[in-house]
């Protein structure tokens, strides 16, 4: 596993250089062109920062705690030097003026951007089909799928082209497909990371995070990245400080995410991973919370909700596709988006426009926003007890590709286990937790109270030093 | 249990500006269906007195200072982006 420090120290010994470790990433990335992982690479871009931080490192100018390390970017994050597509149609020729705040204090550290990669068209799905590119395969088995909708971040690092690569989870999307490849992937406090240029889903629910191969390497990519930004009025006063390790922790197994539905060998690992969090010195207590059962129903009123707000802005008009031969301005905006949306995004658009019209919006919108106080007030409660909340990240291992489909709900219940955390707004990652008979990656999902993102790490380390 | 038909798509594929074919207002009617079906079970939920929470981590309105904020991306960057421009404007087809 090429980790960030390994590269770090290979640039500073002299054995390797940015130029090196770049080329070479990209090298990988075409080695698995047949997972298809990324939409865009950016190798020119990539190569003359490399060359620029190989300079300075030779002069000895400071050049940043993560100076040569090549990343990639989940195809939502504005970045120069090539396309965003969000993997829709309707923004395939789309090249961003500016760059996300994230990628800014990646770049400005020296991490180096390789590429851009695939994901459901605009982060509406959960295993990468929705995508105009087509989908991405999962890391370890090319008939299932890579999970969604940060599929291609996921499979980069679980196949080690990159250490780390940058996605969103609004409801899911880094943990769920983390889970499914393998690698550790971290959704943070709502508000920890600047949302500015990053291609809105739902405002109240997206969060910008990163998959990695290690928790440490997890750990450093959010710190970076963590911060107040004056262009994003939600991100939160600057709180993040690396883990303190906790001798033992009070941790609540949810009994409701361990009930039928459940894969046997999800619930087997998860098991597993109580008993060894055990072993290792902490408290692990079985605990219910009935609501969770109506997350789900609570996510697709909301999100789809925010989505037809937030996805009103893409008209043809300013940028992106603009459909030929519209008579009128408003042809011109039908046809543009009718022609450059996935199915997903209109089904959601639609449902969105439905449960905020006039007569349906208190039964759907403002019901589904009460039930949300319940859900926070149950997760509360819960947090009065224990630090961390634990259980499975989804009900099953990757599914086949082709096997949801045609069934939207079916779909959606992938997402059953990571939204909870999302409409809350707390920090929740996914950590490894072996793999199926099979060999399919199952991951361990850990949540805390809101701004308490480092306790999740501290457990989690301990938890790799102790069983590997 | 919410029935939503075809006409009813395409009522909604207006206000959410989308053009559909009738195959894809079938399809969409189906599914759109099957979805409120599902979220409908909160209805099982007492919700009486309980505020809503559109915001979640307590953040009420931020303002700025009332400066004039110079952005890095220039108008002909912002131009070159627009399908269609002619003298500094984005041009569209005729609104009626």
């Amino acid at each position: 596993m090429h980790t960030i420090e390994d590269i770090k120290q290979r640039i500073k010994s002299g054995e390797s250089t940015a130029r090196a470790e770049v080329e070479a990433a990209l090298a990988r990335a075409k080695q698995h062109e047949d997972k298809n992982i990324f939409i865009s690479l950016t190798p020119e871009r990539a190569l003359e920062r490399a060359d620029e931080i190989d300079e300075k490192l030779k002069s000895g100018e400071i050049v940043g705690s993560l100076a040569g390390v090549p990343f990639a970017a989940k195809d939502n994050f504005l970045t120069l030097g090539g396309t965003t597509t969000a993997a829709a149609k309707l923004l395939s020729n789309f090249e961003a003026p500016l760059q996300a705040t994230a990628i800014e204090k990646l770049e400005a550290e020296g991490a180096i951007c390789i590429g851009k990669t695939n994901l459901d068209a605009f982060a509406h799905g959960g295993s990468t089909e929705n995508s105009a590119y087509g989908p991405t395969k999962n890391a370890v088995d090319d008939s299932k799928v890579a999970g969604g909708s940060s599929g291609g971040s996921a499979v980069a690092v679980a196949l080690d082209i990159v250490p780390f690569t940058l996605g969103t989870d609004t409801g899911g999307s880094i943990r769920q497909p983390a889970s499914f490849n393998g690698a550790v992937g971290v959704k943070p406090t709502y508000g920890m990371v600047s949302r500015y240029g990053v291609v809105a889903m739902a405002s109240s629910t997206d969060c910008i995070g990163c998959f990695a191969g290690t928790m440490d390497d997890a750990e450093q990519v959010m710190g970076v990245i963590a911060g107040q930004d004056e262009k994003d009025m939600t991100t939160l006063a600057d709180y993040y400080t690396p883990a303190k390790v906790k001798q033992s922790a009070k941790i609540g197994l949810i009994k409701e995410f361990m009930g039928d539905g459940v894969d046997d060998e999800v619930r087997a690992q998860v098991k597993e991973y109580a008993e060894k969090l055990t072993v290792a010195g902490h408290t692990v207590e079985e605990v219910s919370m009935p609501i969770t059962k109506y997350a789900l129903a609570m996510y697709y009123i909301i999100v789809p909700a925010e989505i037809s707000s937030n996805l009103a802005r893409f008209d043809g008009v300013r940028y992106g596709q603009r459909a030929k031969d519209a008579t009128n301005l408003d042809e011109l905006y039908n046809k543009s988006r009718g022609e450059g949306f996935e199915a997903e995004n209109e089904r959601r658009i639609m449902i969105g426009s439905y449960v905020l019209s006039s007569g349906y919006f208190d039964a759907y919108y403002l019901k589904a926003q009460k039930a949300r106080t319940l859900l926070i007030n149950a997760y509360n409660e819960l947090f009065e007890t224990y630090d961390v909340l634990l259980g499975p990240v989804a009900p099953t291992p990757a599914f086949a590709l082709g096997e949801n489909t045609s069934d939207p709900i079916k779909m959606y219940l992938a997402d059953a286990m990571t939204v909870p955390a999302s409409l809350a707004g707390l920090p929740s990652i996914s950590v490894r937790g072996g793999t199926t008979k099979a060999g399919l990656p199952i991951g361990i999902q850990l949540t805390a109270q809101q701004q308490n993102d480092s306790e999740l790490f501290a457990i989690a380390k301990t938890m790799e030093s102790h069983h590997g | 249990m919410t029935q939503i038909s075809r006409d009813d798509v395409q009522h909604l594929a207006q206000l959410s500006k989308l053009q559909l074919d009738d195959d894809e207002a079938d399809a969409l009617a189906a599914d759109i269906t099957k979805i409120l079906g599902y979220v409908e079970q909160l209805d099982e939920l007492d919700t009486e007195n309980v505020e809503p929470s559109y915001q979640v981590t307590g953040i009420k309105s931020v303002w700025f200072e009332d400066e004039v904020q110079r952005s890095d991306v220039g108008r002909e960057a912002l131009l070159e982006l627009a399908p269609e421009a002619v003298e500094n404007q984005i041009k569209v087809p005729k609104v009626l």
